[in-house]
């Protein structure tokens, strides 16, 4: 995606994710957009989706940071190592209490999952972008503003 | 320092009214130069020819330039408002980065004073800026309906509506039930070809820039007519100072940063500015001198305030029935229901709405999971697949009054990359705001359940919603308590004009762009019927 900078200035925070940070991510993503059979679609923490969230962190490389380690500590080191309901009492807090840190990051994972492909199809939209093929809308029928015709002039005069 | 070859007319900054003056003086065949600091937009790399289109507006083409962070941003402190400062620089400056909704202030927006007791009239009215209306919408390419009953019965857009969609026809449906006014908005969006630019095909992202060409920003409409009749648009230049002629007291020029960074002076006779209402206060605030120790052109101690934003309100509603999403321009219909004063509401004046088709796809999901709306975990399909193009969206755009507290000043601190002091914001909503807000955001959830909205969302004011920078050098004929004259000039410098939206007397309640043009265009009309006299 053109969104991501090769080399983006250091007040962003490192552009790259630890090891340990993907695996904590992953399972993350794993509570927040599970996978669906009923919809068919995958997860949050499908390896093509997480590849496109590790290289789009750009001006919220910091704030990416900082909610992963949160989200370790708040399960006691290794979040992606705990059961999964421990998993959902952790995440739960993070959700009380991550703040601005988890608002943007969440704002990257939904950015990329709801651009994948097979999330699009589900939805029964078009993988594409909108140029240069654009969308058609209807018209519509003009004379449903008779009414607002025939009340007449609501201007002030000055 | 070297010394440029002296122009006759310096205009600094390149979008809405620059671009708007510097088409209408070409006509003098003086040497007109235009300084902007940004540089050419390639609408080929607009955000809609991608997969990201949606992501790039919380990066690259984010509306904040404090959230872009691109070269040709400066930084500006508006950590002390509930409002954030919006705008773009680039040739076209913010009019490659908006929506084009396109309306015109209201004859009585010019008289407030006189029919309400508040603020102050201008000293322009309505239908002395008619014609320049009527110009700047063939200049800029105005689709829209003729007869809208809020406005006089002048006003013919060149072009045909946008698409009234199934959002259209679902609020239009209820606007009628309960007898509100409703109308086509005037867009500054081609539907169909028109001056060399293809219609719109609805690509649905209007305002990061389009790819398309169809909607109106000063790129491609008034710059290529104006660069074709001679007139020079340097980019890459940022300027830091208005310079005066100790002696005689007029500006002589600027001192500018070139597109290497380096120091140049450039003389002028005369010089335009049109760098909005936060970058116009803050040049001049930088443009000191032993003849103006508090800015340029600033005895009045007016520079800087009064600064208006339009507090908007965001109140949206998920319907039973499919909306449009984002399928097409986000705005093609307003209401002026409630724009004129009605004192019984318990405020003065009033305020606008803009109906919005609905929103991206990613977009509804970032927004409905920050408000709790859309849950993590096995519900999370489900509910998603009842919001995804299920929204339509009004915003009320309120009017907002001056205030000599809401003010643009210097940071004493922050500075752009050349070291230029930084604007900082001080800003509060009045209680008439918050009045008027109140009402708005109540009739308009009346009119979504009307509609047939089963849940509705709130955001006031809209955080990120200052487009609109206003009043911050504004037009009087009192130089006591105004910064330009009624036809632009600066009181205290004879050959100094102001031409963008900080010399708004008064905000309205629309989106100012139509009537920033329009007054530009107006100006740049006085400047050429006074050129024998014009510095008397």
């Amino acid at each position: 995606m053109s969104n991501t900078l090769a080399n983006p200035p250091p007040s962003w925070g490192d552009p790259n994710l630890s090891d340990q940070e993907k695996r904590t991510l992953a399972a993350m993503c794993a509570r927040m957009i599970p996978a669906s059979d009923e919809y068919k679609v995958p997860g949050a923490d499908d390896p093509l989706i997480q590849a496109d969230i590790a290289k789009s962190l750009g001006r919220d490389a910091t704030a990416v940071h900082e909610a992963l380690a949160l989200l370790d500590r708040l399960a006691g080191g290794d979040f992606a190592a705990l059961p999964v309901a421990k998993q959902d009492e952790a995440c739960a807090t993070l959700r009380a209490e991550g703040g601005m840190n988890l608002t943007l990051t969440t704002r990257i994972v939904l950015q990329c999952y709801y651009r994948d492909d097979r999330v699009m199809i589900s939805l029964g939209m078009e993988p594409r972008p909108p140029f240069p093929k654009g969308h058609v809308l209807p018209q519509g029928d003009w004379s449903l503003l008779d009414p607002v015709r025939a009340r007449g002039k609501i201007w002030r005069d000055a | 320092m070297p010394e440029l070859d002296p122009v006759d007319v310096l205009i600094i900054g390149s979008g809405a009214s620059g671009a708007a003056v510097a088409w209408s003086l070409a006509d003098t065949k003086m040497r007109i130069l235009c300084l902007e600091q940004g540089d050419w937009q390639n609408s080929a790399n607009y955000p809609s020819t991608g997969r990201d289109w949606e992501a790039r507006q919380f990066a690259d083409m984010a509306t904040s330039p404090n959230r872009r962070q691109l070269w040709s941003d400066y930084p500006v402190n508006d950590d002390n408002s509930p409002i954030k400062v919006l705008n773009f620089n680039a040739v076209g400056g913010s009019t490659i980065l908006y929506a084009a909704h396109y309306p015109r202030l209201h004859p009585s927006d010019f008289k407030v004073k006189s029919l309400d007791g508040v603020a102050d009239d201008w000293p322009v009215d309505y239908h002395q800026l008619e014609p320049f209306f009527a110009e700047n919408d063939r200049m800029t390419g105005v689709s829209g309906m003729t007869g809208d009953p809020a406005y006089p019965p002048q006003k013919t857009p060149p072009m045909e509506p946008l698409p009234m969609g199934r959002s259209g026809r679902m609020l239009g449906e209820a606007m009628n039930r309960l007898g509100w006014h409703w109308w086509p908005s005037d867009c500054a969006v081609t539907t169909r070809e028109y001056e060399g630019r293809a219609p719109c095909i609805n690509l649905g992202h209007c305002i990061a820039g389009c790819a398309q060409g169809a909607k109106a920003s000063t790129d491609i409409t008034y710059w290529p007519a104006a660069i074709r009749a001679g007139v020079e648009l340097r980019t890459r230049s940022r300027v830091r100072e208005i310079t005066v002629d100790p002696a005689t007291g007029m500006a002589n020029g600027v001192i500018y940063y070139d597109k290497d960074g380096i120091e140049q002076f450039q003389p002028a006779h005369v010089v335009v500015v049109a760098a909005n209402g936060i970058g116009t206060a803050r040049l001049l605030l930088n443009s000191k001198s032993e003849r103006f120790p508090n800015g340029l052109a600033n005895s009045s101690d007016q520079v800087g305030r009064n600064l208006m934003f339009h507090p908007y309100a965001s109140i949206w509603g998920y319907f039973h029935e499919e909306t449009d999403g984002n399928r097409g321009p986000p705005l093609s219909l307003w209401s002026h229901e409630f724009y004129e004063t009605d004192k019984s509401r318990g405020f003065v004046r009033g305020y606008s709405w803009q109906f919005g088709r609905g929103v991206g796809v990613i977009l509804e999901a970032q927004q409905s999971m920050a408000l709790g709306r859309l849950p993590w975990g096995a519900e999370h399909h489900a509910t998603y697949r009842k919001l995804h193009n299920h929204r339509m969206n009004i915003a009320a755009i309120c009017e907002d009054l001056p205030e000599p507290h809401n003010r643009v000043t210097l940071d004493p601190v922050l500075k752009d990359a050349h070291g230029i002091p930084a604007p900082k914001i001080d800003y509060t909503l009045s209680e008439n705001s918050n009045r008027m807000l109140d009402h708005a955001i109540a009739r308009a959830t009346e009119a979504l359940r009307e509609a047939g909205a089963w849940d509705i969302g709130v955001e006031r004011p809209i955080l990120n919603g200052g487009w609109h920078l206003l009043g911050t050098a504004r037009m009087g004929d009192d130089p006591t308590r105004s910064v330009v004259n009624g036809w632009g000039r600066t009181h205290d410098v004879k050959n100094l004009f102001i031409v963008d939206g900080s010399i708004f007397t008064t905000s309205g309640g629309v989106n100012p762009t139509s009537t920033i043009q329009a007054l530009a265009l107006y100006i740049a009309d006085q400047m050429k019927q006074r050129l024998a006299t014009l510095f008397d």
